[in-house]
């Protein structure tokens, strides 16, 4: 598998990222930056990693998602290409208009990083494959701008459609407690209609050893890597 | 402002120099400095740069080890840790700045002194540090990172003076810190080190362009050529007094390798900073300062941070405290509501407020996250790691500064054993009131001399520090802090301790002796409304052999849990063992001779909490201690959901967690 971590001035999580998808697939990603024009030939997946991409001036994520390379993303994604964006790289998708939605300062109106857990909603998708249906994973969180919000149209579409990815919860999969930030229905990440595009708040690339938290973020790269794999 | 206007008695006061002082500059240079003269000794001579009433006794503080590879006296002190790798590390403090802009400090104003201080930790390769000395003569200097704007002017100044209610006046001068230039900066650096094309490198911080090019020029035994048409600034029309003096932030300061510019310029384009050559090194040791083809300072660059005013400051020694006797102070309330009461006090509450407010789970190598006695953080893949911790506890400092210094250092090693590590370095950041005040500047002497003492006889040498001195406003200064930032070595981070119990029906051992010690305890204070009697003493060499005992229960995998204990004593480390884990304790005896109030909540050093698997295993290690020297007794037994103590009601873990955890956000949204 080929993967993409594009780093902009602000990306901090990209070095996360690229070990647990080098763990998952024993695969060095190649590291990109925001100034390119293109990917590299054949990549399969492209990350936008967590940071604070611009000094979140403006908006979070909103300077990013005009850099170069975001035409290359996002040509990448209309083509039915892999895209995990991930706390910031959520903020740089939704931004670009490649997701739904915005995310707005959470409703305690404080940074929050600790560990939380997640129901998986679906398990039949190129991200989530490595889980069961509901299953409740702990990850970590460390955003400040994480609360999810769109008009009820695009909430009524999101949840038709099946594109959401997880939901916050508490340690017994309850989505009513255990909501971190304010977020509509307790959303956590969401996915583009044909599923190739998946924005989430949480970081499962800093959950993949027993001895540093705990292995729940696996997964997901497991599930990349077999889906890229198979094809 | 002209460069080269009359210097008045008025003029040399508001630039914080004594009149002595000035005389001293008159006799170095032989003539009357020029404006921007002024400024610069000025910026060079206040406290927070030269440390003139702090030096002469920072010199008897331990800085060497085998294992110390850069001590006192450059950016920040440098560790060896294995396999090549160093750690490096310094603690800074933000008190002054943070008084007036209370926004970028802290939100309440707690008596006007808020001391800020911030410990930066990093890994780098042994053999590829780079120092602030410059070296070669004609090599180009360098200015990397944001404009130089005119906030900050006098800051360092600042530093040094103690506030009044005027001090909204002082606003302007308050620099604020933007992270994300700093995160361009730190990136850009790295990048350029790997070129090869880096000699020297110095951050701008308090006194800016000044202090760095002086440090640089000095250490190096060379003289330093700079021309500020060439510095990028923010705003137009900065005067050379201006730039010297300004303290914006995100900005270093290099020497480069010659025929290196090309490539240095072209990785700091594309991080979107400014990059100049301002200036040369030259092999005049004269420090000069050109702006519009006019020199506008000339000043022998060894004698401006050598010559630097040096006090031996009059201070007199805290009196000496009578010891309190545990059987003379009768409790004001039951044992079991004490705990609770204390377990959510300030001292005690849960800080995670605070801490879930930053990101401690990035780059995934987070190992014990915060609220246990250190953080361990794994370095790269493993198995090595670091261990760190900052201590220090300002009641003791003011009740005994000489045993309080002690204790600082004490507690920190405490820390770093607990969890498994083998403490190796401290830095120290040493927050004081006015040291022109003799029994401030005694406070100062005597923490000090405690540190040194403490620092010598644990083999844990003191790499970097920082000073903070002046810290009152309207004439009542902090309690004395010197607060002591620890690094330790883990060999394997899959073999480190925390503080939770782990499982039912384990057996708790105390380790250390207890005497009941209640002088300047928080149970005193908290609880009984009292704040005096001496402080507990240190013994530093049953400091050495408990932690050594523990150390080797660690390594050995004997421990499954491990807390030191410090203040709240007995009682508090085992409510904070049952909240981490979840878990309660059945304790059937406590140490012997004392009333339960002493037992449980007298501050004797030198002790720590662990449990053991099994009774077979707590009978190993009661032989272990009894052979090693080490006192050791066997409490009681983990389990249930109660921390239930002799002759005292149960208490409901629920009851503690809701105490612990309830109080800091409460407070924070006013409710209390």
């Amino acid at each position: 598998m080929k993967s993409a971590v594009i780093t902009f001035p602000g990306s901090n999580r990209e070095g996360d990222v690229i070990r647990a998808l080098h763990q998952a697939s024993g695969v060095e990603p190649l590291k990109i930056w925001h100034q390119d024009h293109e990917l590299p030939q054949g990549t399969d997946l492209v990350v936008l990693p967590g940071g604070f991409s611009y000094g979140d001036y403006l908006r979070c994520g909103a300077i990013a998602s005009r850099s170069p390379v975001m035409d290359a993303v996002r040509s990448h994604a209309t083509k039915g290409g892999l895209v995990l964006g991930i706390c910031n790289g959520f903020q740089i998708l939704v931004e670009s208009g490649l997701l739904p939605g915005v995310l707005m300062r959470n409703a305690g109106l404080k940074f929050i990083c600790k560990m939380q857990h997640l129901k998986v909603c679906r398990a039949n998708t190129p991200f989530t494959s490595a889980y069961k249906k509901n299953q409740i994973i702990k990850v970590a969180i460390a955003h400040g701008e994480g609360n999810y919000i769109a008009d009820d149209d695009t909430i009524a579409m999101l949840e038709d459609g099946n594109r959401i990815a997880f939901r916050y919860c508490d340690a017994e999969g309850d989505t009513e407690k255990g909501n971190p930030n304010g977020s509509i229905n307790s959303i956590a990440g969401i996915y583009s209609k044909k599923l190739n595009v998946l924005g989430m708040m949480p970081h499962p690339e800093n959950l993949i050893e027993a001895l540093v938290g705990g292995t729940d973020g696996r997964g997901l790269f497991a599930s990349i890597t077999a889906y890229k794999g198979a094809a | 402002m002209q460069n080269n206007i009359a210097i008045t008695p008025e003029l040399v006061a508001q630039h914080g120099l004594k009149p002595d002082e000035y005389q001293r500059i008159l006799d170095l240079i032989g003539r009357e400095p020029t404006l921007t003269e002024l400024g610069i000794f000025s910026a060079m001579w206040n406290e927070h740069c030269s440390y003139k009433s702090s030096r002469l006794h920072l010199k008897g503080l331990p800085t060497k080890a085998p294992w110390v590879i850069q001590g006192p006296g450059e950016n920040a002190g440098v560790i060896d840790i294995g396999d090549g790798l160093a750690c490096v590390f310094k603690m800074e403090s933000h008190n002054h700045p943070s008084y007036i802009e209370g926004q970028m400090g802290f939100h309440t104003r707690y008596d006007g002194n808020i001391l800020v201080n911030a410990m930066a930790v990093g890994i780098a390769k042994a053999d590829e540090i780079f120092y602030a000395k410059a070296t070669g003569v004609g090599n180009p200097i360098v200015y990397l990172g944001s404009k130089t704007g005119r906030d900050g002017i006098h800051g360092a100044t600042m530093a040094s003076a103690a506030f009044d209610d005027a001090a909204e006046e002082k606003r302007p001068t308050v620099q604020v810190g933007d992270p994300f230039a700093e995160k361009l900066l730190l990136e850009a650096c790295l990048e350029l080190m790997q070129t090869g094309a880096v000699i020297a490198i110095q951050d701008m911080g308090a006194a800016g362009l000044t202090s760095s090019a002086v440090e640089m020029g000095a250490k190096g035994d060379l003289g330093i050529e700079l021309d500020l048409d060439k510095v990028p600034c923010r705003e137009t029309g900065m005067t050379a007094y201006e730039m010297m003096l300004s303290e914006s932030q995100e900005r270093m300061l290099m020497v480069l390798q010659p025929g290196k510019e090309k490539e240095a310029e072209a990785i700091f384009i594309k991080w979107g900073l400014d990059f100049a050559i301002i200036g040369k090194t030259t092999d005049t040791l004269r420090f000069v300062i050109k702006q519009h083809g006019e020199v506008m300072a000339d000043l022998p660059i060894k004698e401006l941070g050598d010559q630097a005013p040096l006090y031996d400051r009059p201070f007199v020694e805290t009196p000496k405290r009578p010891e309190i006797d545990p059987k003379s102070v009768t409790p004001p309330m039951g044992n079991a509501n004490a705990i609770v009461k204390l377990i959510g006090s300030p001292d005690f509450a849960s800080k995670r407020w605070v801490w879930e407010q930053y990101d401690h789970l990035i780059l995934g190598n987070t190992v014990q996250s915060p609220g246990g006695d250190a953080a361990v953080v794994r370095v790269g893949e493993g198995p090595r790691g670091l261990a760190l911790t900052s201590d220090v506890t300002p009641r003791y400092c003011e009740a005994d500064p000489f045993e309080g210094g002690k204790q600082a250092v004490a507690e920190a090693y405490r820390n770093i054993v607990a969890v498994g590590g083998t403490p190796r370095a401290i830095t120290d950041n040493l927050n004081f009131g006015n040291p022109e005040r003799p029994d401030y500047m005694g406070q100062l002497v005597y923490c000090i001399r405690g540190l040194g003492e403490a620092c010598k006889a644990l083999d844990f040498p003191v790499v970097s520090g920082n000073v903070s001195l002046y810290n009152e406003t309207n004439g009542r200064g902090i309690l004395p802090t010197p607060t002591v930032g620890g690094v330790g070595t883990v060999e394997d981070v899959s073999k480190t301790t925390t503080l939770a119990f782990k499982a039912e029906g384990e057996f708790i051992l105390l380790i250390g002796v207890t005497k009941g010690w209640l002088g300047s305890s928080a149970w005193l204070a908290t609880i009984a409304g009292r704040e005096e009697g001496a402080p507990p003493p240190v013994d530093l060499e049953a400091e050495r052999k408990h932690g050594a005992f523990i150390s080797s229960l660690i390594q050995d995998g004997h421990a499954t849990a491990c807390h030191d204990l410090s203040d709240g004593g007995l009682a508090i480390a085992l409510a904070e063992m049952a909240l981490a884990g979840n878990m309660g304790a059945k304790i059937d005896k406590l140490p012997e001779g004392l009333p339960n109030h002493a037992a449980l909540f007298g501050e004797d050093q030198g002790r720590y909490l662990v449990t053991v698997k099994d009774q077979a295993m707590a009978a190993i290690i009661l032989k272990r201690a009894s052979s090693a020297g080490v006192p050791a007794l066997m409490l009681g037994k983990t389990g249930g959901q109660e921390l239930t103590l002799p002759g005292e009601s149960p208490i409901s873990l629920e009851r503690l967690k809701k105490a612990h955890e309830d109080w800091l956000p409460s407070y924070m949204t006013g409710e209390i």
